[in-house]
């Protein structure tokens, strides 16, 4: 689950909005390396298959490189963001998709426009950093000034991201985009489809003290694969609710069932609630209602 | 989301038994929900996932068709669940899915080939219109600095040090000889070196000041002024060292086989810084980040196309200039290049750019 800080809402066209998680900065920053690496490594193999079949000098091999880098860096993160739908190949292994900040279809030009931002952002950061040159080699002084200076203008272009709430690049906020983690979920088989039993009767009243998000956390307890740990876990949080909701005959209890029993109810009780326009976000929402009731009668 | 097809079916046959069941589940109503619609939800995932591992390529006409249907549906079935079922499990999955199928529905429809030459034919002459004044701004701050630097360097060399560093002069001082200077302009360097001069030419200072213009474009467009301006001066200068030597023509043919282009890469990018900075000062209404972000489109613009023309630039510098040492034929070069840039951006994309669209 994500801080709610990183959750974001897109409003798609048919007028549903579907949260969205945005990506953390290590994960982005890893795609880059990645794509950087796969860059690198392409560039190394072409240029020495042309050093083994032609006779070049080693100044021009690097020449080459230049050539062949500069030529291939940006159109490499657009040609995989227009072709595998908003991802790269380092995006691909963490997970995360470039997506239309309003909603609306990922645009070629907005590919364009966040992709060639690379240049200022890492390019020519990099290659300042290689281009100061030493200062017995005719390195004026201006000159390495003017190139610190842009240096930390440049980096502030780079850190962007850390900087703003939605994590922006200079490129996202150009082409309207975000970066975001999507993981496919499974669906798995719903816990209530067992007809109840009936043997624990619950009253209304034992089903008021919670809400939501404890329904919810018991729902991930009970999917949890049955270690030892999680007996564990599920013994203390049994006591934990039969002590809340006063259950007075504990010797007929069974463990698994009595949890299992008690969540097809409490799902049952707060979905109708809900359905009654009564929606109950946790315990202490649920006890303020009740407090409510009480003082009505 | 990886479960084979055979999986669905069979658990779609489970449901259809529990329906037939009466009991609990057929008085909970998220459940009741679930029964009806999840045969779509797993027949959605199972296209969605061969679409994302395949490419749209890999499915029939049939699912094709299926496919926009079956999106809708499970939209539908999520915003229903959002009010009906509190099972955190099959609201995450939902959620999921109809993110992956929003991806694959909504994503971009066209090649990098196709990008590129939209780019080229339309938005980049239409971008440079667009910015007319900003260019024409940096246009004068480059032409006030080489006026400048020409005047102040011919009255007083003792200035050249300051406007032109020793890295870039590299001997083109006042104190060289009118044989040494001639050399710079007519050396005719071997094969292997044009492609390296070609290389280095691309991290090189001209196309920095460009980057440069662009990139300090946010902060009031002050920095801009200054890179202009003192990139001005640097070409003065050394105009006035050559002039002094009475190779005038020579060194302003040499400098225009590339030049025209590589300058007029220079003031876009400077327009562009310059049209930011007018985002900064005069927001309007907006916020300064907001008409930053409207304004940024069309100076990226301008600026991924000065990078293009900077590359023409390269290819004239490292190719052009070393095998043309005729004074008149490289001066015909860069003049028509001039008038072939200013004929693009005048008249390319006319038509299209009226489409709203496309516009800002």
């Amino acid at each position: 689950m994500a801080s709610d800080a990183a959750r974001r809402s897109v409003l798609t066209p048919e007028g549903v909005p579907i949260e969205v998680e945005l990506a953390n900065h290590g994960a982005r920053a890893g795609a880059v390396l990645i794509d950087l690496l796969i860059i690198f490594i392409a560039l190394l193999a072409a240029v020495l298959l042309v050093v083994l079949l032609t006779p070049v000098t080693r100044h021009l091999a690097l020449a080459l490189f230049a050539i062949f880098f500069f030529l291939l860096r940006c159109p490499f993160f657009m040609a995989f963001e227009l072709r595998w739908r908003g991802q790269t190949p380092g995006k691909r292994v963490f997970k995360l998709r470039v997506v239309d900040r309003r909603g609306g279809a990922l645009s070629p030009r907005a590919v364009a426009a966040r992709n060639v931002t690379r240049e200022i952002e890492v390019f020519m950061p990099g290659t300042l950093v290689m281009m100061i040159p030493p200062s017995d080699l005719g390195g004026s002084g201006m000159d390495n000034m003017m190139t610190l200076a842009a240096l930390i203008w440049l980096g502030i272009f780079t850190f962007l991201p850390l900087f703003n709430r939605d994590r922006l690049r200079i490129g996202d906020m150009i082409g309207g985009t975000w970066v975001v983690r999507a993981e496919p979920v499974v669906l798995l088989k719903d816990l209530s489809t067992k007809p109840p039993s009936r043997r624990y009767p619950f009253t209304p009243a034992q089903l008021d003290v919670y809400g939501i998000a404890e329904l919810q956390v018991l729902e991930r307890l009970l999917r949890q694969p049955a270690t030892r740990g999680t007996l564990d876990t599920k013994k203390e949080v049994l006591n934990r609710i039969l002590d809340k909701i006063d259950w007075n005959d504990r010797d007929t209890v069974e463990d698994e069932a009595f949890l299992d029993e008690y969540y097809a109810a409490l799902r049952e009780h707060l979905e109708r609630r809900a359905l009654l326009g009564d929606r109950r976000a946790d315990k202490h929402e649920a006890a303020a209602q009740r407090r409510d009731r009480t003082s009505l009668e | 989301m990886d479960r084979p097809v055979g999986r669905g079916r069979r658990r779609r046959r489970r449901t259809e038994d529990a329906k037939r069941r009466p009991g609990y589940g057929a008085l909970l109503k998220s459940y009741q929900f679930r029964l009806e619609r999840e045969g779509k939800w797993r027949e959605l995932d199972a296209l969605i996932a061969r679409a994302e591992r395949h490419g749209l390529g890999s499915l029939n006409a049939d699912e094709l068709a299926r496919a926009p249907a079956l999106y809708r549906a499970c939209m539908s079935s999520l915003s229903v669940a959002r009010s009906i079922s509190l099972d955190a499990n099959l609201l995450a999955y939902l959620e999921s899915l109809c993110l992956r199928a929003y991806f694959v529905v909504y994503g971009v429809r066209a090649g990098l080939g196709q990008v590129l030459a939209r780019f080229l034919r339309r938005d980049f002459p239409a971008a440079v219109r667009r910015t007319r004044w900003s260019n024409a701004l940096a246009t004068f701050l480059l032409l006030v600095g080489v006026a400048t630097g020409w005047a102040v360097t011919a009255k007083e060399p003792a200035w050249f040090e300051a406007f032109v560093s020793s890295a870039m002069a590299q001997g083109r001082t006042p104190d060289a000889t009118r044989e040494d200077l001639a050399e710079t302009i007519f050396d005719k360097p071997k094969a292997a070196d044009q492609l390296t001069a070609f290389a280095t030419f691309l991290f090189t200072h001209n196309a920095r000041v460009g980057m440069l213009c662009f990139a300090l474009g946010a902060a009031f467009g002050v920095p801009v002024v200054l890179l202009l301006l003192y990139n001005g001066l640097a070409i003065g200068a050394l105009c006035a060292v050559f002039a002094g030597q009475d190779l005038t023509t020579e060194f302003l043919a040499w400098l225009a086989i590339h030049g025209t282009t590589e300058l007029a890469a220079i003031v876009l990018c400077g327009g562009a810084g310059f049209h930011l900075a007018g985002a900064m000062i005069n927001p309007g209404r907006r916020t300064r980040l907001a008409a930053l972000r409207d304004r940024g489109r069309t100076a990226t613009t301008l600026v991924i196309g000065a990078v293009f023309m900077l590359f023409v630039a390269a290819l004239l510098e490292g190719l052009g200039r070393q095998l043309i040492t005729d004074t008149t034929a490289r001066m015909a070069i860069g003049c028509t290049m001039l008038v072939l840039w200013l004929a693009y951006f005048a008249f390319s994309g006319r038509t299209v750019a009226m489409d709203p669209r496309h516009g800002e």
